[in-house]
């Protein structure tokens, strides 16, 4: 009676790499040792782990905060730094209005002070230079792209890399100084003043592309967007995978 | 959960004292976050099909008139999230899987089922998790259909468990008689997740 397993229609997107089961289980100390400004409502926070097991491009952590009566908050971060053997990683956080860690972070944080993360977590996200990377974010959805940028740029990668990012205007649009000819930023309320469009995407579908890996990620309203213009642009639905910011 | 080292300076919300609220989860109120990994995909309550399999004595396959003619039941509570929020008070209707699983009879060697979905995602439970009066095939939330992007036309739901268990896009149920790991347990999650337990990551 125990006919294999298949699924009706299958496009089950296989993770990308194993994931430690030890290093998402354990909390370690992160003592912030920078906070860069990125925008008038984004920052890079700096943080030393020295027992970091390192992570690949896409994949995030969680971090926790604790108050002196034991309350505690956690969210999920994605690592803007690419892997590298410094013992630091980056986060960059856009400030929510009344955002307890958000807000903690941009408003109480200072260089020196010690929080916790546990991770890196989820191999699905995770870009390992291997496939042509075809990037779409928004907001605050550009940073794992950051990372997979960052990592394609320091191994001098020769797979192709393209990457699209939507903001407002271009004082909101994160790194802005650090894209190349790799990205195309699309701002919504200034220049352009339209969003993200299959016009803006087409060309690299001329000839089919090269087979590309697409990662969206962002506010769920632009990943439902961002996903269905690439579906309509002929990109296979089991080579999208999908970050939504909740 | 362990608690952590204290953050300088980190105060919080206000502590309400809320027996509902698992350990290291908050009150999404309003806000329902789609957390989906995959494509949303366009599934129309015709294309819709519910199947029951492996360890069963009959393996049966249900359109949507027939799951939808089944004796209806509603579950009125919380939801968990392991992406740390939780939502009170939602009201979701559809057909319990006790219904489905008498109709085709588990073997008794069964303990474990796998989840899946028309999209290929998987997730797996103990059989004891989805029997009982603790499950559901879901088509409403709050009395209106299920939106696609909460996995209408029809998502598994099992409240109890953290909601990656509660399969959108549901197309069915294999009965095993052992635990396989599924689209986000393969992946690093926990292979029960116990938001009681806090059962996020395999290893807590
Ligand atoms: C996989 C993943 C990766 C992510 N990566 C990033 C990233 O790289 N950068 C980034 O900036 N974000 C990222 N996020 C989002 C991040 O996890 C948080 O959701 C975000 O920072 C907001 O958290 P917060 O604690 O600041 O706000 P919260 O406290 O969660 O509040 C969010 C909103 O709800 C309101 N609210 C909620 N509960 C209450 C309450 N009880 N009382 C009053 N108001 C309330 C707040 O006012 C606020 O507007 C990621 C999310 C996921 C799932």
């Amino acid at each position: 009676m125990s006919e294999t397993f298949t699924p009706p229609t299958a496009f089950a997107v296989p993770g990308r790499i194993a994931v430690s089961n030890r290093a998402a289980a354990t909390w370690q100390r992160a003592v912030l040792t920078e906070i860069r400004r990125e925008t008038p409502r984004v920052s890079t926070f700096r943080f030393a782990v020295p027992g970091w097991q390192g992570h690949l491009p896409g994949q995030h952590l969680m971090l926790r905060l604790t108050a002196e009566d034991g309350y505690t908050a956690q969210r999920h971060y994605s690592l803007a730094s690419p892997p590298d053997d410094s013992g630091h990683i980056e986060l960059t956080l856009d400030h929510v209005e009344g955002g307890e860690v958000s807000g903690f972070l941009h408003t109480v944080a200072r260089v020196g002070d010690a929080v916790e993360v546990r991770g890196p977590l989820s191999g699905f996200f995770a870009w390992p230079g291997d496939r042509p990377a075809l990037l779409v974010g928004a907001g605050s959805g550009v940073v794992p792209l950051m990372s997979m940028l960052r990592h394609h740029r320091q191994r001098q990668l020769a797979v192709p890399l393209r990457l699209f990012v939507s903001a407002r205007t271009r004082e909101d649009l994160i790194y802005g100084d650090q894209y190349g000819d790799e990205t195309t930023p699309v701002l919504t309320r200034e220049s352009e003043r339209r969003h993200l469009d299959t016009d803006h995407l087409a060309p690299c579908f001329t000839d089919g592309g090269p087979g590309w890996e697409a990662y969206v990620c962002g506010s769920n309203a632009f990943a439902e967007h961002a996903s269905r213009l690439l579906v309509r642009l002929g990109q296979p639905v089991d080579r999208i995978r999908i970050e939504r910011y909740g | 959960m362990t608690g952590g080292h204290p953050t300088r300076g980190f105060v919080g919300r206000p502590r309400t004292h809320n027996p509902g609220l698992p350990p290291g989860q908050y009150d999404a109120r309003d806000d329902w976050p789609v957390l989906s990994a995959e494509v949303t995909p366009e599934l129309a309550p015709d294309d819709w099909t519910f199947r029951v399999d492996g360890l069963v004595a009959e393996p049966r396959t249900w359109t949507w008139d027939e799951a939808r003619a089944l004796p209806g039941s509603s579950y009125e509570g919380d939801i968990h999230c392991v992406t740390t929020w939780s939502k009170f008070g939602v009201r979701f209707g559809g057909v319990s899987l006790d219904v489905f699983l008498d109709a085709a009879r588990p073997d008794p060697a069964a303990t474990h089922v796998v989840a899946y979905s028309h999209t290929g995602y998987t997730t797996n439970l103990p059989l004891a998790d989805v029997t009982g009066g603790k499950a559901w095939v879901a088509f409403t939330y709050e009395d209106a259909p299920l939106p696609a992007e909460h996995g209408g036309p029809a998502r598994l739901l099992v409240p109890h468990l953290y909601f990656w268990k509660s399969a959108k896009w549901l197309a069915g149920l294999r009965l095993l008689d052992h635990d396989e790991p599924g689209f986000w347990e393969q992946n690093g999650y926990h292979a029960r997740g116990n938001p009681w337990e806090e059962q996020r990551y395999a290893g807590d």
